[in-house]
Order: C-alpha cells, then structure tokens, then sequence
C-alpha cells in the first residue's frame, strides 16, 4: 500500500496535499484498493463553494460499493477535476495524481495539521481488517 | 408470500426491543384514531358476493359498444389478440422485477426491448423499465431537473398545455421540495398561445422546462425556439409525448429534447378507469446515472452467447437510501411488456400506419364538424387526432345526450379550464369508422338543435 509522506490523511480515507493555503483532495490508495474497479465518479460541488469541514464533495461508485467523499478541511472549491467523471478508473491507477478531485481555498490552514500524517495513516489501515 | 408470525416470535421480537405490548408501538398515533371501531356489514356467502359484483359490472357502459371520441390523454385503440395472450403466460405474469433479475432472462430481454423500442421511438439514447403512468414519469422529469442541477436551480417551467393532471402530480412530487417554484406559461382560450411565449421566463435559474407535443389539445407546435433558449439558460427540456403520434412526427429527440416522457397505454393497454398504465421516460445517455428506476443491459457471457443483466439499477434500492432522488422501486412491467408486444407486432410501418388512420380520421371529423351549425372548430394549428370544439351549449349537457345515443362524447375542457367554458376536446382513433364519425357529427347537430 502506497502512502506518500508528504500528504495528510483523514480516517475516511481521503488525502490532502497543502501548498500554501491551497489543498488538493482525493481518496487514498487504501481506499480504492478497498472499492475495486471504480466505474463511476461524480463531483456534488461546484467551483465558488464555500464547504464546511466534513463536507461531502463527491460520489464513488464500484463494482463492489458506493463511496462518498468528504472534504476533511473546511474552504472554499477553486477547481473540480472535471475530467475524472469521464475516466473514473483514474481512482484506481493513480489515486495520489490524475485522480485528484478538487482543489480548495482554505479557510483555516491550520485544520489540516489535525489529519494524519503517512505514517500514522498506514499504521490506521493495518489496524483494520479486511 | 406473507407468512405470519406467531405469539412465541412475536412475544421475542418485544422482548428484544423492550417493548411490552404491541399497542405500545402505535402511541405516535392519536389514541382516536388508533383502533377505530369499523362499521362493516355482516359477513355474505361467495355467491352472495358473486351476485352483487357482478350487478356492478353489468352497469359498466364498454367503450368497445359504444362510438368514443373522448381521449385526453387515454385513447382507445385496437390491441391485437396476440397482446393479451402472450402477456398472460405464466412465466410474463408478474409486475415486478425479479429480484435476481439475471436468472430470468425472458424478462430481462422484454425489458431490453421495451427500452431499445421507445429509445427509437423517441429518437432518445436510454430508457429506464417504465413507471406508473404519464403523469409520474412528468413528475419524475421534474425531480431529476431539480436534482441534476443539486437543488441550486429552483424552477421548473410548465407550458400550459401540458395534461392538467400532470402538471397536478408533477405539483404534488415536488411541492416538498426546497424553495422550488413551479410556473405556467398562459394559455390563451381562443389556443393563440405558442411555444415561444415562455421564452421570456426562462431564466437560468430554471432547471426544466416542460412541454407536450403533441399537446393536451391535440396541437403540433413549433419549439425550436424554446428549446435553444432553454439550452443556451442551461436549463433542461422535457417533452411529454403520446407515442403513437411519433408514428409519424419528427422525434422528440431530434428537436433538443434532454427528457421525453409519456403515457403508454396506447400502446396495446386497454382503457380502464385508474389504470393500470405505462409511464415511459427516455433521455440522453449523459444523463443515465439521474435516471429513476432501472436499466437493462445487452452483454455476453463467458462462452460469447448473448445475455441481458441488470445493468444500472436504482440505487435506492440497494444502498445508500439516504441518498435516494426517486422512490420508483417496483415498475409497470407487465403492462411495458404489453407495449413491447404490440410495438413488435405492428411494427415500425404500423406504428405510421395507425398514426396516419388517427391522423386522417381526426380531420375529416374536424372538417364535418365545422360545417355544424352553432360548432366552431378552434384548433387552427396543425394538429393530430385531437381538437377542440366550442360548442353553442355545455359540453357535460352535450354529452349526457350523446351517452344515451350511443356516443362517448369529448373531454370537457371546462372542467380543466376555467376559460374554456363550452369547449369539447374531441379524439379521433383507427377505431372510429367514417360511420361512427357521421353518425357523431350528425348527432352533435341534434342534441343541440332542441
């Protein structure tokens, strides 16, 4: 399982990476290896959108499941990967690049210092069984 | 098969939830109205019953006894025998779908071929497995604008020459709904309204508009212009359509529709007063993942033959209820396989040939009306096998005559709108002979001329 250090993790097993006050989301190589094949993605936010934390952004569906997205950090939607509705098996090979979903204004930086970091993440999903 | 439960598993199940008594789960309800005493007549003999159901049934006048000219929405049109007995064998004669749908195969593929059929008809690129009627697949076009655009663009935009009761249940759907507002364009009673008068409430905070075509008065107008506005706002179009009329108009489809929707009971269901119906609801295939209901697939199996699997179904069905955009779970299936039947069975040229009978039928009537004294035929339009006629008396008089002639008179626009007082939508089908249809004008003159 691939974790990259330099993101950040939520339990719901999203990532963010943070340059400067600006994230990127999207779901970790955990989780879609725990989706499957992923035939279907949906963005439920548009460009302007401010979020609150936890807020659900977007829809997953598997062959297997049916996932929703949170934004683990609050702010404010400045881009949708609208390319990602069309190819939604980017989420299975290349979770941590061209299946990045959204990119977001924050609204307090410091939130993300909250999520987990690559180790604490891998150690979280060793702990859960299959 | 509903298998009751004992004391013993009920007394277990209360037990498990800590709950004493089994009244004590109704306490929400008003204790009024908990159990009422009901007031039911002492129990009678299956003979009995035999006999006073049957004295009800014989009071039914049968439009197959009697000329119809009274449509509306509901049409009366030939159903050949095959329909009826291909639909009644044993392994079709369910409503539902099977719940492991991939082991019925024959069901599967009816469905698929009730989906490709109307997919053609309407010039559309997918079509769900049918719902309850015209009205709820009005209704469900609705919801799916509403939740297409996540609630962010609030109105829907009805012509007013939708079926009144549609645009009553497509009310009904979504009244619920956060901050929605749905309005009417304005019908003018003399029918000078046209497509192009809702241009200007079109704004891009509507998410659909709604028109029919051919329209509840029978009417074949011009939407080209109504349906660039309503793109270029990025709202969405639906269009209720009557399927046999597709027999021979330019699709749906090909003029822009985002959504068709309709009745099906013209094709091969009998009339009967409060169904059961076919809705039928198509759209572009960029929209396949908004749709209700279900879809069903066209695929191989492991050794190359062909086979049919449930290819999208509703998720609300399965998982993430919560997430739910409609509530259709269980379809008209039965009566969707009667469509497919009938659709196989008269064929793509049937389909223009009936519509062509429907069509030549309804002007001739139209045209023998208007030579009526004190009948004044209003529709000028062009129009399909229904028009409207204001009549020198009221239409419910009129037809209360007619009635004990032998004739099902028109609808009586009236009752649907205020301003339309003394109008009479006259429908014309491949059942009514040139005979039937003299007889009815010559009749019209005579009820009035007293």
């Amino acid at each position: 399982m691939n974790t990259p250090k330099e993101l950040k993790y939520a339990s719901s097993d999203e990532w963010i990476m943070v340059e400067g006050n600006i994230a990127t989301l999207g779901v970790s190589d955990y989780a879609q290896d725990q989706l499957s094949d992923v035939v279907f993605f949906e963005a439920n936010v548009s460009v302007g959108e401010v979020l609150e934390k936890n807020a659900i952004v977007a829809t997953i569906e598997s062959v297997k499941a049916a996932a929703d997205v949170k934004l683990p950090v609050s702010g404010k939607v400045i881009e949708v990967n609208d390319a990602l509705a069309d190819t939604p098996e980017l989420i299975n090979s290349d979770p941590y690049g061209a299946a990045w979903m959204l990119k977001v204004e924050l609204s307090d930086p410091g939130e993300a210092d909250a999520l987990m970091d690559a180790d604490a993440y891998a150690g979280f999903c060793e702990t859960r069984g299959h | 098969m509903f298998i009751p439960h004992t004391e013993v598993e009920k007394d277990a199940m209360l037990k498990s939830i800590g709950v004493k008594d089994i009244k004590d789960l109704f306490t929400d309800v008003p204790e009024k109205y908990r159990f009422p005493k009901l007031n039911l007549p002492p129990g009678v003999t299956e003979l009995e019953v035999m006999t006073e159901l049957s004295e009800y049934a014989a009071a039914n006048e049968l439009v197959g006894d009697m000329a119809c000219f009274l449509g509306a929405g509901a049409y009366h049109h030939y159903i050949p025998a095959v329909v009826d007995s291909l639909l009644r064998r044993g392994e079709f004669y369910t409503a539902y779908t099977p719940y492991q749908p991939e082991i019925s195969q024959g069901t599967l593929q009816a469905v698929f071929e009730f989906q490709t059929l109307i997919a053609n008809l309407t010039g559309m690129e997918v079509c769900n497995a049918s719902h309850y009627d015209g009205a709820t697949a009005t209704a469900e076009a609705g919801v799916m604008a509403y939740h297409h655009f996540r609630g962010k663009r609030k109105k829907i935009l009805l012509s007013p020459a939708i079926h009144p009761h549609y645009r009553e249940v497509l009310c009904s759907y979504l009244c619920g709904f956060e901050d929605i507002e749905i309005s009417s364009g304005t019908l003018q009673a003399d029918l000078s309204d046209q497509p192009d008068d809702l241009i200007k409430q079109v704004d891009d905070q509507t998410a659909l508009v709604v028109v029919q075509y051919p329209d509840f008065f029978g009417r074949i107008q011009d939407f080209s212009n109504l349906v660039s506005s309503a793109h270029q706002t990025g709202a969405l179009i639906a269009f209720v359509t009557n399927p046999t009329a597709l027999g021979v108009l330019k699709t749906p489809g090909e003029l822009g529709a985002d959504i068709v929707v309709g009745e099906g009971q013209p094709l091969g269901i009998p009339l009967s007063y409060g169904g059961p119906y076919l809705g039928y609801f198509a759209t572009r295939k960029e929209y396949v993942r908004k749709l209700a209901g279900r879809l069903v697939g066209e695929t191989s199996d492991a050794l190359g033959r062909r086979g049919y699997v449930l290819t999208l179904t509703a998720r609300e069905q399965h998982i993430r209820r919560e997430k739910a955009t409609s509530n259709i779970c269980s379809n008209q299936g039965l009566m969707a396989l009667a469509a497919t039947i009938y659709m196989s069975l008269v064929g793509k040229h049937g389909m223009r040939q009936v519509a062509e009978l429907c069509y030549q039928k309804a002007h001739y009537a139209a045209s023998e009306i208007a030579k009526l004294s004190g009948f004044k035929v209003i529709t000028r339009e062009p129009f399909f096998h229904e028009f409207v006629v204001k009549c020198p008396t009221a239409v419910n008089d009129i037809n209360h005559e007619l009635l004990d002639m032998g004739f099902i008179g028109g609808y009586d626009l009236g009752s649907s709108y205020s301003e339309m007082q003394d109008n009479m939508l006259v429908a014309v089908t491949e059942m009514n002979t040139k005979e039937d249809i003299d007889a009815f004008v010559a009749a019209l003159q005579e009820v009035t001329n007293d």
